[in-house]
């Protein structure tokens, strides 16, 4: 007997993959400077690498402090066979190159995860710690594969061309890295509505009831695992092929923060949570950088204030403000939204000033002015200390009272939802 | 034997001032279940506190007021910070120290710069303590490990034989009953993770002067910690204690040791080709691997025994 299946397109999901794989095609015709693709290029590889540990994270309930091995290592292998394929021993298309770094990456993620996903918790956080760690200190002591102190270069134009297409120019670096980034997207997306996907979910919300149903909690927290690390060994490929070099940095501890910062500032209760978050992160790591030497405490309260406030991430608030605006009630918190983010506007601008004025300060010969947003201010003397404390006090003190008005057009605005809800018979 | 004697000094008084970290964080960790990522970084401002006050006053008040300052802002960061994380589970807080711990390496870059502070120690306690044979131990080297002992004495006293001491272990173990009983245990958490971070911070006014005080310090000590309470057995000082020995010798041995997996097996006959993989191993010298011991055996300790050497709990 078969029975009648009702399958319908889900035009809403393909019209949001379709319009993303667009603007990823369109966003190197727009943005022509250098600076933009390298952006954008690294923007790509750090979505990949986010989303992969979101499987651990969001997905299985896995805290990782040692993903960065996975990456590391997927980008080393890359960076052999690379050298490889212009030593004309291999012969592979450099297209194909990230898979190199995800093959190797799930190898080691199989034989480190064999022994690390016995157990989740805080076990697993220690020990991923710790396995992170001893990657990290041995990359400087096997000189041979690690490269040492100046790390594995190589040259990307090598190998078969098919199509013409060599990765000379930056722009068919982007568009492989977009190619790969759409795929890799899709693939993990995909892999989060199968039967693995769901049961993952299941042992990180409850292992005791996931083992009772008769699943092997150990075994989908390892196939869980190996799946991330090819996905993070995919990033890695594609950073070797981007960068041309690979040096122990890519497997050290920091990269491994790095990524959960991203993830967790982007959102790790929704698959594009990660996505937002890796956006936000290279920029701040790589055009924030370029402005200020204090990127990484703006990045360290962002991601506080995130934890303290928001643990839900970017994508927590942006969803509960879609569903605001579903009920047509967003209209109502527009203006409590001015006026907290004027405010906190007025305070960020006080408290910037005041914390790059005590880099400007603190640095051996320093010139006598500091520019800062255009207003050249002079450091050494006390008005503009004056005027930047007063900006972040008089600031801070209205973003207390705005953040009332924005609680209180909160609540209201719920309890309405849930009157609308209850009057459907929905809730 | 006249390095064996200076090398397992200088050992045990590594150890201790590695007691001295991993003993705040083992206690904050078993009351209130959370993993402080930050706990290195207050070593690093105690560190960074010492040399300043010292600066202005000199190196005795500094080594007074460091700890007190430091257990203050602990104190405030659990009062504003971690209980308000706390709500949102164990994750939150755990994400939150780790948070902090980027804003104090921050901080302390912005406040001292990125270059290492020259904290030195104090002329009386500068030279050597005595000499073996050819071999000098210095006198500051002594100095930490006698205030790290003292320590040991003064928080095992405290523990057992002192009114709030007791209230401690008891919130340990059955915080509802002793909230029950009247006592506030929110304060005795506030107190735990201050009195936790003043100690580490005493370890970093003690140590900054032995070793080096740069903003990395917090980096470079913070894992070892980790490696100590696991391998102790999360919770439990009495393993705290012992891990801090056995990491603290073991450091320091295998640091100065040149053998070599390869010298070590060639009188049996076994020996790799030249250039392989295997031959980098071989010829890989015990100081070389220094590095990577302490996490190969808190990976080792995971597998084999996850409650660690003295722990009552699996981590």
């Amino acid at each position: 007997m078969s029975t009648l299946k009702f399958k319908p397109i889900n035009a809403g999901r393909w019209f949001v993959w379709g319009t993303f794989a667009f603007v990823l095609f369109v966003l190197p015709l727009v943005f022509r400077q250098g600076f933009a693709l390298t952006l954008m290029n690294q923007m790509g590889i750090m979505i990949i690498f986010a989303l992969s540990y979101n499987m651990l994270l969001g997905q299985t309930g896995l805290l990782s402090f040692g993903h960065a091995v996975y990456m590391g290592l997927g980008a080393y292998f890359a960076i052999h066979a690379l050298n490889l394929i212009g030593q004309g021993k291999l012969a592979l298309p450099v297209t194909l190159l990230p898979l190199v770094g995800g093959l190797f990456a799930a190898l080691f993620g199989a034989l480190i995860g064999w022994v690390t996903t016995r157990k989740a918790g805080v076990a697993f956080a220690m020990i991923s710690l710790g396995i992170g760690e001893m990657v990290h200190a041995m990359s400087l002591m096997f000189p041979a594969f690690f490269g040492g102190e100046g790390g594995v270069s190589a040259n990307r134009m090598v190998g078969p061309t098919p199509l013409a297409i060599t990765y000379g120019p930056a722009l068919q670096v982007y568009y492989l890295i977009a190619l790969w980034t759409v795929l890799s997207m899709a693939a993990m997306f995909a892999l989060t509505l199968t039967p693995l996907g769901r049961i993952a979910n299941a042992v990180r919300d409850n292992e005791e009831r996931a083992a009772f149903v008769g699943y092997s909690t150990e075994r989908v927290r390892l196939l869980m695992f190996v799946l991330s690390a090819f996905f993070a060994g995919i990033a890695g490929g594609l950073a070797a092929i981007n960068y041309e070099i690979v040096t122990a940095e890519t497997v050290s501890t920091l990269r491994s923060g790095a990524v959960l910062l991203a993830a967790y500032i982007g959102g790790v209760g929704f698959f594009f949570g990660p996505v937002i978050g890796a956006v936000v992160f290279t920029f701040f790591q790589t055009a924030l950088s370029g402005f200020t030497k204090a990127w990484l405490l703006y990045l360290g309260l962002l991601f506080i204030a995130i934890v303290m406030f928001a643990p839900g991430g970017m994508a927590m608030i942006l969803m509960q403000n879609l569903r605001v605006m579903k009920f047509g009630l967003l209209g109502r918190l527009v203006r409590p939204y001015g006026w907290a983010l004027a405010a906190g506007l007025l305070a960020l601008a006080g408290f910037v000033g005041l914390v790059e004025m005590t880099y400007h300060v603190s640095a051996a010969g320093a010139p006598r002015e500091l520019a800062l947003g255009g207003i050249l201010v002079a450091p050494f003397s006390a008005t503009p200390w004056l005027v930047c404390g007063v900006l972040l006090t008089s600031g801070a003190a209205l973003v207390s009272v705005a953040w009332r008005r924005v609680r209180t057009g909160w609540d209201e605005v719920q309890r309405e939802i849930e009157a609308k809800l209850t009057a459907s018979g929905l809730a | 034997m006249e390095f064996l004697v200076i090398q397992t000094l200088n050992g045990l008084s590594y150890g201790l001032l590695l007691f001295l970290l991993s003993a705040g964080l083992t206690l904050i960790f078993s009351m209130m279940g959370v993993l402080n990522f930050a706990h290195a970084s207050f070593y690093m401002v105690g560190a960074y506190f010492g040399y300043q006050i010292t600066h202005w006053l000199g190196f005795w008040p500094g080594l007074f007021v460091a700890p007190l300052a430091v257990g203050v802002i602990g104190m405030l960061v659990e009062r504003y910070g971690l209980r308000r994380a706390h709500k949102h589970g164990h994750v939150a807080e755990l994400l939150f120290t780790f948070g902090l711990a980027y804003i104090i390496e921050e901080a302390v870059h912005l406040a001292w710069g990125r270059a290492a502070v020259e904290y030195n120690p104090p002329p009386a306690l500068d030279g050597p303590l005595f000499t073996v044979f050819e071999s000098s131990f210095p006198i500051y080297r002594g100095f930490m490990a006698a205030v790290a002992i003292a320590m040991l004495v003064a928080i095992y006293l405290g523990l057992t034989r002192t009114r709030v001491g007791l209230v401690i272990q008891a919130a340990l173990t059955h915080p509802g009953t002793v909230e029950a009983l009247g006592h506030n245990v929110p304060r005795v958490f506030m107190l735990t993770f201050g009195g936790g971070c003043a100690l580490a911070a005493l370890a970093g006014a003690v140590g900054g002067p032995a070793f080096v005080t740069d903003p990395g310090m917090a980096a470079a000590i913070g894992p070892i910690v980790f490696v100590v309470i696991v391998v102790g057995g999360m919770g439990s000082l009495a393993g705290a204690f012992l891990a801090s020995l056995l990491i603290g010798l073991l450091q320091t041995f295998s640091v100065s040791l040149d053998g070599s997996l390869g010298g070590l097996l060639k009188p049996l006959g076994v020996a790799a080709s030249d250039g392989t993989f295997l031959a980098e191993v071989m010829s890989l010298t015990l100081a070389q691997a220094a590095p990577m011991l302490p996490y190969l055996i808190m990976v080792l300790v995971l597998i084999v025994r996850p409650r660690g050497l003295m722990g009552t709990r699996e981590t």
